[in-house]
């Protein structure tokens, strides 16, 4: 059945479109975008006062599938993101079995379309086992649809195997996405060094270790002319370096993550687990610059890393406890809150970080964009919604996220994926 | 709860000639102050075991040991009360072994504070006896102690409470009667 | 005094007032004299089960704490495991709730990680007292240092305090400046660049590289045990170069005040970050801290074993 979307505030900045509209979807396309658009027959929803996105994509997320389906799966994952308003997601690659050969990611490809939820891409490895030393096979690796690829979680810390990886899949077009950390100087650190590690007896991972491995690792893509996007930026000097090449000319993109300009360290106080993330969280400092590397474009994307971990990975030991936080689920709400309330971006701004970016970055077509003729993919988002994070309302299959309690501002009502309603209100489909 | 002075049964002059008389009795009944040493427990009973020593030492002409214990490490109600007390320092300087301890305290009611004493100074060795003074002796007791030399008796109901009150501690001397107002 | 015990745990000077730290010092005064009698031993937690859980070896302060709670007529349960074997399956939390299943009153914890006391003090009902956790806090060392430190100096407010050593990875050293600080002392912190922990002086405290500083006008030093291991870790480059410049030796101690004391929290590296002479010299209240600690220990198994607020 036909759909049309009656009355919204209408923001597609990839067609310059950012006021009240309709817009109509035929089967899986997008029809039309306009002013009193009829559609005879069409299932009507009234959009009036709620905000229409294309699609959100979340090109950081983790899956756990396969591997560790006690903490997510495909299709647990895939509904957390229609609850938080993201039709595509690029999984990483950490699972286990590593999505490091092509049969794995035709696996992942296989069950996402079994769990039919949502478009789910996926991140290959950069190199075998994710252990930095030999180049996955890329190239059947492209073919078999993988969209980008990345060792997240870990970084290839042999600069001449990255420099390798950049010029090899030069030729399959696909970014590699790299977790920049010198494992050297984070060394057994746990959180962020600085005055609570310091309280805390905590050991630090020094702002550093992130901000010499961009550095690096922008030299390489500079070095190789290869497509270079940079994972969960999340220290101060970070955004400046990146702000820096990209003056120079360097060909490199990159995201944050909403913790990173929503959260401080303090959240650890406390010897809160659940706020152990890597990039560990910084400080007031940082999110002023991270903020600012979204408004002024140094940053490309707002993305997730959500990484769900079960209960007896958190309640541990800081030092033991597993690192990572889910985010599908409340990254739009809080970009809200931090981000468009607080005028660091526009809603077309936001719809370019969670939307139209991650699309051209990952090479999608038909993503990003609710042109005539785009998948129907969209989002329907009420900004003036209040709720508070409840750990037994969360759909993720983990729980994990150090939100729980906190106020949060707009919800997402309706994500449409290929012209199908999947999440309205609460329901899936 | 709220309490409700009734009378007051001594003063400052009675307590004092309650003190001399037990210090005479004390040393009459032992034939001498050789080997004699005084124990007070700890806030009130100390204060008088200071006065009881010096009257002793007047009477004698010579100095008598004496010491302070506190008893709250040795309570038998500690897992019932609502707050920890607070332990104070126990301080007997000298040692018990083969004398006789006189160990004093204000009140002697239940019993269970001088059983908790007689515990506590023997884990400092073991005097050739230990006996009982005490300034007011209000009854009602729950263990078979008595008291070697009482200042006064006063029976008491056991909604009534006897207050002892000492001029180091409290300002002045005097022992009151009060009720428990409900 | 009019404060009251009221924290089932005691997991750490930072979260104590300096009212609270005064009646643990108050009352562990009052138990020095037990460890004096010919019985030593009180009847007071007679009936009550401690558990000594220690996941890092300790011949001190294990000892210390089972002749408080020994000389309290506590039953004592003496566990000795080390953290990596623990998590290879069981949890840290699996383990104390079977202990709390086995009804005990207190367990005194130490433990290599930071912060692992508090994830049981959240979980379980028996009282947790921190007996050191990873570089986060010891705080009865802390305690009985400053009890030490009040024994002799009758005050602690306007006192010099210098801490000399391995301030980042020391417990010792961070339950004193929180201690310290609060009780109205001036701390200085001294040690190499690589063993400072980042924005220490947000603590209150004064930082210096340069031990005559350190010395000079010091009513108090108390030189922290140096980790030999470290030297492999480039934290410093010799045991030698270490000694000479932030070793106590008779030569520095001529900067010092006349009636300084010198404590060390144990066990010392003769030679390395103080010389035998300054150890066993005149102004060392070292074996003074070790009869103190039993006092103090004494105290907070008193007064925790009395708050009646339990997890259920």
């Amino acid at each position: 059945m036909d759909i049309i979307l009656k009355g919204g505030h209408v923001v597609d900045p990839a067609n310059n479109v950012d006021s009240e509209a309709d817009v109509l979807i035929k089967g899986d396309k997008i029809a039309q975008v306009g002013k009193n658009i009829k559609a005879n027959g069409a299932k009507t929803i009234d959009c009036k006062g709620k905000l229409v996105f294309p699609g959100l994509i979340d090109m950081h997320t983790h899956l756990r599938q396969p591997g560790r389906e006690d903490e997510e799966t495909i299709l647990t994952g895939s509904r957390a993101a229609l609850k938080g308003g993201f039709t595509s997601v690029l999984c990483m690659a950490n699972t286990n079995p590593a999505i490091d050969n092509k049969g794995v990611v035709e696996y992942i490809h296989a069950e996402a379309s079994r769990a039919g939820l949502i478009n789910v891409y996926t991140a290959a490895a950069v190199t075998k086992g994710l252990e930095g030393k030999e180049l996955t096979e890329i190239g059947q690796i492209a073919e078999a649809g993988a969209k980008a690829l990345s060792d997240d979680g870990k970084p290839v810390m042999n600069a001449e195997i990255l420099r390798r990886a950049l010029e090899y899949a030069k030729m399959s077009g696909l970014p590699i996405i790299s977790h920049c950390e010198d494992i050297n100087l984070s060394g057994n650190g746990v959180m962020n060094e600085g005055f609570v590690s310091t309280k805390l007896g905590l050991k630090g991972i020094p702002r550093a270790s992130e901000t010499v491995m961009v550095m690096r690792d922008m030299e390489l893509a500079g070095l190789t002319g290869g497509k270079l996007h940079i994972a969960h930026l999340s220290a101060k000097e970070s955004v400046e370096a990146v702000r820096e090449a990209k003056k120079r000319g360097i060909k490199v993109t990159c995201e944050t993550c909403p913790h990173y300009f929503t959260l401080t360290e303090e959240a650890v106080l406390g010897f809160n687990t659940k706020a152990k993330v890597n990039p560990p969280l910084k400080t007031k400092e940082d999110i002023a610059a991270v903020k600012k590397g979204l408004s002024d474009g140094t940053i490309d994307a707002i993305a997730t890393d959500h990484a769900p971990h079960s209960a007896e990975e958190k309640d541990l030991e800081f030092d033991f406890a597993a690192s990572g936080m889910i985010g599908l689920e409340f990254a739009l709400s809080l970009a809200n809150t931090e981000l468009v309330k607080n005028k660091v971006l526009d809603w077309s701004g936001l719809a370019m970080k969670m939307s139209v970016n991650p699309s051209k970055i990952l090479g999608l077509t038909g993503k990003g964009s609710l042109a005539a003729g785009s998948d129907a993919d969209v989002t329907v988002f009420d900004p003036s919604a209040e709720w508070v994070v409840d750990e037994k309302r969360i759909e993720s299959k983990s729980k994990n996220t150090p939100l729980a309690g906190r106020k949060m501002g707009g919800a997402v009502l309706i994500t449409i994926v290929g012209g199908k309603i999947k999440y309205e209100n609460g329901r899936f489909d | 709860m709220k309490l409700r002075e009734k009378a007051k049964v001594m003063d400052a002059g009675q307590i004092e000639s309650a003190l001399v008389r037990i210090a005479h009795e004390i040393i009459e009944n032992n034939k001498s102050v050789d080997g004699l040493a005084i124990v007070g427990i700890r806030t009130r009973g100390a204060l008088l075991a200071d006065r009881l020593a010096a009257k002793m030492g007047a009477i004698a002409n010579r100095e008598i040991p004496v010491g302070a214990l506190d008893i709250t490490l040795y309570r038998d109600d500690l897992t019932d009360v609502a707050e920890q007390p607070v332990v104070h320092k126990t301080e007997i300087d000298f040692d018990i072994h083969d004398k006789v301890i006189i160990l004093v305290d204000d009140v002697l009611y239940t019993g269970r504070t001088i059983r908790c004493a007689l515990d506590a100074l023997i884990d400092f060795g073991r005097p050739k006896s230990i006996q009982l003074a005490v300034l007011v002796d209000r009854g009602h007791r729950e263990l078979p102690i008595r008291a070697d030399y009482a200042g006064k008796n006063i029976p008491t109901s056991q909604k009534e409470t006897v207050q002892v009150k000492i001029k180091e501690a409290d300002g002045e001397d005097g022992v009151i009667v009060a009720e428990m107002e409900e | 005094m009019a404060v009251k015990w009221t924290k089932k745990d005691l997991l750490g000077l930072e979260t104590l007032s300096a009212d609270e730290i005064g009646l643990i010092l108050e009352t562990a005064d009052s138990f020095k004299e037990i460890s004096q009698r010919p019985i030593k031993k009180v009847p007071t937690l007679r009936g009550q089960t401690v558990v000594l859980f220690f996941f890092e070896p300790s011949t001190r302060t294990r000892t210390s704490f089972e002749l408080a709670a020994k000389r309290m007529s506590a039953d004592m349960v003496n566990i000795q495991t080390n953290a990596s074997s623990l998590t290879k399956g069981e949890t840290l939390k699996d383990t104390a709730k079977n202990i709390e299943a086995m009804k005990v009153n207190i367990i005194i914890m130490r433990h290599s990680c930071s912060g692992a006391p508090q994830l049981l003090a959240e979980s379980v009902s028996p009282s947790i007292i921190n007996a050191g956790d990873g570089s986060h806090e010891h705080p009865t060392q802390g305690l009985l240092d400053i009890f030490t430190i009040k024994e002799h100096k009758k005050k602690i407010a306007g006192l010099n305090v210098s801490i000399i050593g391995d301030i980042a990875h020391s417990r010792v050293a961070r339950s004193n400046i929180w201690g310290l600080t609060k009780m109205g002392a001036k701390v200085t912190v001294c040690g190499p660049a690589t063993l400072m922990p980042p924005e220490i002086e947000k603590l209150g405290v004064k930082v210096t590289y340069d031990i005559k500083e350190a010395i000079e006008g010091a009513d108090v030093i108390n030189m922290l045990r140096i980790q030999l291991e470290r030297q492999g870790q480039s934290l410093f480059p010799s045991i030698r170069e270490y000694a000479m410049k932030f070793g106590l030796d008779a030569e520095k101690m001529k900067y010092a005040k006349k009636d300084v004391l010198i404590m060390h929290p144990g066990p010392i590296n003769r030679g390395v970050e103080i010389t035998p002479e300054v150890a066993d010299g005149p102004y060392s209240v070292i074996l003074e801290q070790v009869t103190n600690g039993i006092a103090v220990r004494m105290a907070v198994l008193y007064l925790v074993s009395g708050v009646k607020e339990r997890i259920e």
